[in-house]
């Protein structure tokens, strides 16, 4: 197999926070009966009308800041037509020409074969458009169904330019966006939901080669899996084409899952000619520079200002990554750090016990069973000796299963350290009374029998006396024995 | 004295002052539409019980002293206005069965003055032509002439109007057809400016030129009627925000130094002398009144039927798109596909008049074909808007005759779509200007049919073409149709 470059483009498609629809007032929540979540308007009703819902522009310009994008002050709405029975108006309300967002720029890192690489990829533009509904095919009885509760749902659609050169550089990058617009607050990105979807576009060309290669369109991926494994196979496929010096197909191509393997959908002559045309129903985006600063300064921190801080307060490059590329997982953490302001000790803590929970699958940050309030507080107790650092894991670990507050469970365990100084003088007599000759020993300048000793005395008190206090009071003792 | 043959303003007089009640006066249109429905076959539905209750509702308001002008005034809707609960055909088989779940803001609004609703009334197919004869239902006929065509596409409104039928009417106007059919029947309609009146619940032909006016027997009741209905709505992004004036504050005035241009284009080959003739006249009279005549030109006039029908059709091509026989509608009983499904629905659905402009729309929206076609037509409203501009800056009226003919035989031009689309001549810029205009009758030709003359205004100045045309009106004796 000759050796070929690809080259590759994402369109991304990824669903609005909003509370209604783009064009109506209907909710955009997830899910709901069918057909309950839809009006006249986004039923296609004839006579009715699309009222442009103004935060969703807002959200999309939002998402354009987030991608390093330029903003069109003047944006046009477009038809794109064609039938199909989830769309029912016949036509999508979409954007060519004049989309909201152009010109952005999202850097990606990534790992291949082993080395750290880091790239800039090319965001072509962002545009605003409605989602279709959902069709549900009912063999038994052979018939199709039509819900339209996902009618009109606002969606952002965002076109990189074929900057992309690998299966490993598309997920990475669209993790990222996945991690940018979770940031900036315009999407979920919950691929489970269909809420941020991909098509592929891939062409491999030779190093010689001046122009890019013919390109297939893979439509629909809705799992990062699903994009990886399809470029792999893509990159195979087409390989193979020109390795035979057969030709590459203009065509759309379906993902099958099951064998991990493209399929042809229709070809280029069969494409939709989708006769776009500026929606006459919507009045054209005009932003006044006041708008634009506005929103502008509306954008919480980003991924990058949040690692920024990290690093400053002290914790390492590497972990505060970690935090910063789960959105969840920097929410709880700076929350934490509202109640107990010790980043380098919660940074330890979720790095060290909370990543191995999530890991091993114990803890989902979707469906926490505790607050931040009180993951502070388990984190704290430690810090302060109020109960052991091992002992600190295990009421973490009952708090994550089954909630609680992290007092109540060191409480009810006995894990809480009491320093009651009569208790630890009385466990020492003990064991120097038992260890006569040990304390000989030590007496007579054997002082490395110290830590048998200390043991001994740790072992007595079974943790309700921290280290320190028992050091001190033993070696007090001791020292008095020497006279 | 036949009370139908009444104005808004006298009947509004006589059930304020108890003469008659609401009931009373609307069951005076229903014995007379029994009598002569048949003839003139206006009404695609008569509502017998809607009457009823409204004019019940209605009678109540006035009884408690609480009556506004439209108060129990008996009205005719065209049938491509959403009623909640009445059938919406816009004359065509594919809504043959369709009854809307919600009102048209205009009908919200009518409700509100409580007018009582005697019914629907037939049009061309989709309000696509100029005769009515295109209708599924009801091919109306003239009243002055029933061997005659009525006019279109609101014939029905407009010819129920004539025979005192209904006190006025409600109809749409997206090329002339609120005009030029008024002008066929010897009464007075008015297309307000683009965005006056809302368009939500008005089954969209071409969005950027449909427009809902008031079809009545005199200017002064056309006023009345759009006080009702004017301004402001949320369902429609497209309607202005801009105040709505006392459309009847100019009537009665003074036409001393009104300045009314004449377009030597539309005085020119392809109108007939007769219809000619009674126009100049009517600014003869006009001059007497004291208005200045102005001559003046507008050399795009020749490319505007052209660009009228690209416009439309295009943006019909894709507002029929919806009609697929999934969700309302006409479903064809043959078997196979959802391709096979929506075509044979579609063609079945779809008379041949729609047929043509969809896929004269289509083909003017294919890529390849856009910019030649779409691109121009778009060049050229801008083209025909400046030239407006310009004679505007000069004048305050623009004075041309309706339609070049009057009301032709039913079995006339219905076989040459070019010649009938050419018939449009007078009437597509003021739609392509988003202009306000109204026409009423200036004479009668040698066979007794009337002759209309327009009136265009200055963008949102309904109230001034309402005043001049009201100024002739009152110099004017109308002759009713003898049915």
């Amino acid at each position: 197999m000759s050796s070929y470059i690809p080259v590759i483009g994402l369109e991304i498609h990824s669903e609005l926070l909003t509370k209604s629809k783009v064009f109506c007032t209907c909710s955009a929540e997830f899910g709901g009966d069918k057909n309950s979540r839809c009006c006249p308007v986004c039923s296609g009703m004839p006579g009715t009308l699309p009222i442009i819902n103004q935060t969703a522009v807002e959200y999309a310009v939002k998402a354009g800041y987030a991608l390093g994008c330029s903003i069109n002050k003047f944006s046009v709405f477009d038809r794109k037509n064609y039938f199909y029975p989830d769309l029912p108006k016949a036509y999508q309300i979409s954007q060519l020409n004049l989309p909201l967002c152009i010109n952005g720029l999202v850097p990606i890192e990534y790992e291949e074969d082993g080395v750290k690489k880091s790239k800039n990829i090319r965001i072509n533009r962002i545009h605003l458009e409605e989602d279709a509904g959902k069709l549900i095919h009912d063999d038994l009885n052979g018939v199709s169904l039509a819900d339209y509760n996902r009618c009109g749902i606002p969606l952002i659609e965002i076109v990189t330019e074929p900057d992309i050169g690998s299966a490993e550089e598309a997920r990475c990058f669209v993790e990222k966006i996945a991690l940018l617009l979770q940031y900036v607050g315009v999407s979920d990105c919950k691929m489970e939901q269909g809420s941020i979807r991909c098509d592929v576009n891939i062409s491999l060309m030779k190093p010689t080669d001046t122009e890019f290669g013919t390109r297939a369109e893979i439509k629909n991926l809705n799992s990062l899996k699903s994009i990886y494994r399809t470029i792999e196979f893509e990159i195979k496929r087409q390989s193979r084409l020109l390795d035979r010096g057969e030709r590459v197909v203009q065509e759309t191509r379906r993902y099958d899952d099951n064998k991990g393997e493209t399929r042809t959908m229709r070809s280029k002559e069969d494409a939709h000619d989708y006769k776009y045309f500026p929606d006459p129903d919507i009045l054209q985006v005009n932003f006044t520079d006041e708008d634009l600063a506005r929103i502008k300064g509306s954008l919480p921190e980003m991924p990058y200002q949040r690692l920024e801080r990290y690093i400053s307060a002290g914790i390492q490059e590497k972990d505060a990554k970690i935090i910063v590329n789960s959105k969840r997982l920097s929410d709880l953490f700076d929350d934490t750090l509202k109640v107990y302001n010790n980043p380098k000790s919660v940074a330890n803590f979720v790095i060290g016990e909370l990543m191995r929970r999530i890991n091993l699958g114990e803890i989902d940050l979707e469906k926490l069973n505790f607050t931040a309030e009180e993951f502070a507080k388990v984190i704290e107790m430690a810090d302060t000796e109020k109960v052991s650092k091992g002992d600190a894991k295990e009421i973490f670990r009952e708090m994550s299963e089954k909630g609680g507050s992290p007092e109540e469970i060191a409480k009810a365990r006995g894990m809480l350290i009491v320093t009651d100084t009569g208790k630890v003088l009385e466990a020492i007599d003990e064991v120097i009374a038992a260890n006569e000759k040990a304390v000989n020993q030590y007496v007579s300048g054997d002082v490395k029998v110290f830590g048998f000793l200390m043991g001994q005395c740790s072992k007595a008190l079974r943790g309700s006396a921290t280290p320190k206090v028992i050091k001190e009071e033993l070696e007090k003792k001791l020292k008095s024995l020497v006279g | 004295m036949d009370v139908t043959s009444l104005t808004i303003k006298e009947q509004h007089k006589m059930l304020d002052s108890k003469e008659i009640s609401a009931a009373e006066l609307a069951n005076s249109y229903l014995v007379r539409i029994a009598e002569k429905e048949p003839s003139v076959k206006s009404y695609i539905a008569v509502t017998p019980e809607a009457a009823a209750k409204t004019a019940e509702a209605a009678q109540k308001k006035i009884d408690a002293g609480e009556s506004t002008p439209l108060c129990g005034i008996p009205l005719a809707i065209k049938d491509n206005i959403c009623t909640d609960g009445i059938k919406t055909t816009c004359a065509s088989r594919m809504l043959e069965n369709f009854i809307p779940p919600y009102n048209a803001t205009v009908m919200e609004k009518l409700n509100a003055e409580n007018i009582v609703i005697l019914g629907k009334t037939s049009m061309d197919e989709f309000a696509m032509g100029g005769s009515t004869q295109t209708s599924a239902f009801k091919k109306t006929r003239n009243p002055y002439n029933t061997e005659r065509v009525p006019g279109g596409s609101s014939g029905g409104s407009a010819a129920a109007v004539s025979a005192n039928l209904c006190t006025a009417a409600i109809g749409s106007d997206t090329g002339g057809s609120i005009r030029q059919p008024s002008s066929f029947c010897g009464v007075t309609g008015l297309k307000p400016t683009y965005g006056r009146v809302s368009r939500y619940g008005l089954v969209a032909f071409a969005s950027s030129l449909d427009q809902i006016g008031p079809i009545a027997k005199c200017a002064e009741d056309c006023g009345t009627i759009l006080n009702a209905i004017a301004g402001y709505d949320y369902h429609d992004g497209t309607v202005s925000k801009l105040p709505v004036d006392d459309y009847t504050a100019k009537i009665g005035m003074d036409m001393k130094g009104v300045k009314i241009a004449l377009p030597a284009e539309f005085y020119a080959q392809g109108i007939d002398d007769d219809v000619k003739t009674a126009v100049l006249s009517a600014a003869q009279k006009y001059k007497d009144m004291g208005a200045e005549i102005i001559d003046c030109s507008m050399p795009s006039l020749k490319y505007a039927v052209a660009a009228y029908y690209l416009i439309s059709s295009a943006e019909a091509s894709s507002n029929l798109s919806r009609y697929d026989g999934i969700k309302y509608g006409h479903r064809s009983d043959v078997s196979g596909n959802y391709n096979d499904l929506i075509i044979a629905s579609r063609s079945e659905g779809f008379g041949d008049e729609v047929k043509r402009r969809i896929l004269l729309g289509n083909y003017a929206l294919c890529s390849g074909y856009y910019d030649a076609y779409y691109g121009k037509a778009m060049a050229l409203k801008q083209k025909i808007r400046e030239e407006y501009t310009q004679i505007f800056e000069k004048c305050d009226l623009v004075l041309t005759p309706t339609a070049p003919t009057v009301a032709y035989g039913i079995n006339e031009n219905i076989d040459d779509p070019a010649k009938m689309y050419q018939a449009d001549i007078c009437t597509v810029t003021v739609n392509i200007a988003s202009l306000p205009a109204i026409s009423t009758t200036c004479g009668y030709n040698g066979d007794g049919m009337p002759i209309g003359m327009s009136l265009i205004g200055k963008m949102w100045d309904e109230a001034t073409v309402i005043g001049a045309a009201d100024a002739f009106e009152k110099t004017f004796t109308r002759t009713e149709p003898k049915i």
